[in-house]
């Protein structure tokens, strides 16, 4: 197969004044609304089950079996949450899109909502992005006042409220369950599940969470089709999706492309590495993906290709390192986040990443030994699938794949009394054109 | 943010009446009620916009999040006062309220400086020089980490990931984004903000100071959404290669295009 990129999300974001309700409607916006309020909820909804559209927040779920979840006729007010918290390291898509284009993730919201029958729905947007929140807010006001929010939107009998909650910097209020804390107005730590959000979510009742760029799919299928959508991606992995390549890369940025496209593709397109410099290790779609290296350039990057090669697609995060950064010290950093992260919930998340922390300050300094790599699979094997939410297991990922792939650097750090690397030379500025 | 490192909220028996209430974060130190009191204009401020605020929820107590930011808007920060006050304005005790005050870190919990510096240190900005710029700016400004310069204009921290990877090394001057950053463009960016000559930002519009910054993320926005490019280079860089290799997605079905 043959790839070629396919902006659909990202197609009008360089057009003049995109982030408004003006530009957005004489690109064809809300006219995917209008056709979804002509149809019954239930339509839409098995619309979207046949699109094949599965989740971008990371874990890929199957986005119309996830609306399919929501009771019906159970006479509680249902909800929908967008996730917009965009805050695992790496990724850095959905944020852009809320820059150019708020309207996009607002009409899908819209869809969704009157296709599971909420009559409330909450946009949860990281706290740390001043002038995507401007933008954001301002889009809602618009929205409001064209009346494609409010009551009886376009004479339809639809009534939706829509609420943006901005938060205040806790990486963990990304994780839905966590998230409808933060939103009830408390510290945002997980929840257990069962039961699931989809019966018992925000304030008890049925609530569908997804990701701004599942959301932001919606209108494009509604208005393009099921074939239409599915004449992208894979047969498992329908559709276009937003790789984000940043690191050692000539041109780093956002590039929509078809799901399925491999690292070698993509890297094409942005231009390869930085001049006179090799692809070392990356992460297929942030920090909480295991590293991948050289030997992965051609795995698709669909649900399915990772998982089959140890890893996952998360959010097609894709951090890409050359051959003068040292692991170590890229996974200590990483380390740090989670444990600063860490909710502090459960006992081994909020030790294991302490103690990940102490120990990788220890080899960096010099001064491990060969103990501490086996410390950190075992500390590692005591995070992984004992951890109360996702964050743990995710901080284990980027430690655990970087000794199976590079146990060498970790044992020259010690070898040699402290890091082989100087870290002048990844920097962007170093020696300007050095090769 | 950190459960293990969160202090206890309050003293016992503090929620009641006007005992002083010591809130405690081993990073930062006690802070008193007593010390600095809301004034009763601000106060008035706050309780009005309150029901605002209120009005956007199903529920009142999910207003809990935007009144903090109320509160920071006018003090900078938000003191055992103002977490008195927003108990008040709730029905919470203020034990249940400094519970949430500790686990944000968007909630400052003494004053700083009118310009709030973040340099982002998580990996990739780091490799990419954002360790180097994090040092420098400790240098040039004589502080470290979380400190002040003592004329007040410039607070200094690390971030984490700001979702602009493609941008980096990002530094973040009071939540907005200053892109594909150097140790120079850094050192003059915090000279300009300490001259009270403050640069736009690369993608964002004229900084504001933090207070003001605070009442927008209360959901009180200025009228600068309009400013501004829609987007930057290297969201754009995708969308460029496209069409100049002439590639884009299928058609839909109906279309004109
Ligand atoms: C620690 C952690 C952080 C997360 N952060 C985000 C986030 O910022 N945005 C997001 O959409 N999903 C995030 N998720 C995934 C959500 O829990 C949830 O699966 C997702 O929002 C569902 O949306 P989707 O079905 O559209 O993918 C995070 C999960 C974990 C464990
Ligand atoms: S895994 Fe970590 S973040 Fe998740 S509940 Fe446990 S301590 Fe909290
Ligand atoms: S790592 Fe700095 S913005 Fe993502």
């Amino acid at each position: 197969m043959s790839f070629r990129l396919t902006p659909v999300l990202t197609a009008s974001w360089g057009s003049e004044r995109s982030w408004t309700l003006a530009a957005y409607e004489a690109t064809g916006g809300y006219q995917a609304l209008r056709t979804a309020l002509g149809m019954s909820p239930d339509a839409v909804l098995q619309l979207v089950k046949d699109s094949g559209l599965r989740g971008r927040g990371g874990a890929g779920f199957p986005t119309g079996a996830k609306w399919g979840f929501i009771p019906q006729g159970d006479g509680k007010p249902h909800y929908l949450v967008v996730n917009a918290d965009e805050s695992e390291p790496g990724t850095c898509k959905d944020i852009p899109l809320l820059m150019a284009t708020p309207h996009t993730l607002i009409e899908g919201a819209i869809i969704a909502a009157y296709a599971i029958r909420a009559h409330y729905a909450f946009i949860y947007v990281r706290g740390e992005v001043l002038h995507v929140i401007r933008r954001l807010l301002r889009a809602v006001e618009e929205a409001r006042g064209a009346g494609y929010i409010g009551r009886n939107i376009l004479d339809s009998g639809f009534d939706l409220e829509l609420t943006v909650h901005i938060g205040a910097g806790a990486y963990i209020c990304g994780e839905e369950t966590a998230l409808l804390e933060s939103l009830e107005g408390y510290r945002g730590q997980p929840r257990l599940r069962p039961p699931f959000p989809a019966i018992s979510g925000l304030y008890g009742c049925p609530t569908v969470i997804n990701n701004v760029e599942t959301i932001a799919s919606v209108p494009a299928i509604v208005s393009g089709g099921v074939e239409w959508y599915r004449s992208m991606g894979t047969e498992k992995s329908p559709g276009f999706k937003i790789y984000s390549l940043s690191g050692h890369v000539a041109r780093p940025g956002q590039y929509e492309a078809p799901l399925g496209i491999t690292l070698r593709e993509l890297l094409d397109a942005a231009g390869g590495m930085r001049e006179g410099h090799e692809l070392k290790f990356w992460t297929p779609g942030g920090s909480s993906t295991p590293l991948f290296t050289a030997a992965h350039l051609d795995v698709p990057l669909d649900f399915e290709g990772p998982p089959a090669h140890g890893s996952m697609l998360g959010t097609t995060a894709l951090q890409i390192f050359d051959e003068t950064t040292c692991v170590v010290r890229a996974v200590k950093r990483w380390c740090e986040f989670y444990a600063h992260e860490s909710c502090g919930k459960c006992t081994p998340c909020r030790e294991g990443t302490f103690w990940y922390v102490q120990i990788f300050d220890r080899l960096e300094r010099g001064l491990g030994t060969a103990e501490d790599i086996e410390t950190l699979l075992d500390l590692s094997d005591n995070i992984l699938g004992r951890a109360f939410c996702a964050l743990g297991d995710g901080a284990t990922s980027p430690v655990t794949s970087s000794i199976q792939y590079f146990r060498d650097e970790y044992i020259a750090h010690y070898e040699q009394g402290g890091c082989p690397f100087d870290p002048v030379a990844s920097t962007v500025f170093a020696g300007a054109g050095v090769s | 943010m950190s459960g293990a490192t969160d202090g206890l909220p309050s003293t016992p028996g503090a929620q009641q009446g006007s005992a002083p209430l010591v809130v405690f974060d081993p990073r930062l130190g006690p802070a008193t009620a007593a010390e600095d009191p809301l004034s009763p204009d601000a106060r008035q401020r706050v309780r009005e916009r309150a029901a605002e605020v209120i009005a956007r929820y199903p529920r009142p107590r999910s207003a809990l999040m935007p009144l903090l930011y109320l509160v920071q808007a006018e003090q900078g920060y938000v003191s055992a006062d103002g977490i008195r006050l927003v108990a008040e304005i709730l029905g919470l005790t203020t034990a249940e309220v400094a519970a949430v005050v500790t686990f944000y870190t968007m909630y400052r919990r003494r004053p700083c400086g009118a310009y709030v510096v973040g340099v982002c240190t998580n990996t990739l900005c780091a490799i990419l020089g954002g360790d180097a710029i994090f040092q420098a700016l400790q240098d040039h400004l004589g502080i470290g980490n979380g400190e002040t310069t003592e004329d007040g204009m410039v607070t200094l921290e690390h971030i984490e990931c700001n979702a602009a990877c493609d941008y980096a090394p990002v530094v973040m001057v009071n939540w907005e984004f200053f892109d594909n950053q150097t140790v120079e463009s850094a050192r003059e960016l915090v000279d300009r903000l300490r001259a009270g000559d403050p640069p736009m930002p690369t993608r964002g519009a004229p900084l504001k100071t933090h207070t003001e910054v605070s009442r927008i993320l209360a959901g009180f926005p200025d009228d600068l959404a309009d400013v501004g490019p829609s987007a930057g280079p290297a969201s754009l860089a995708g969308l460029e290669l496209a069409r100049r290799r002439g590639e884009s997605a299928p058609p839909r079905p109906g279309a004109s295009s």
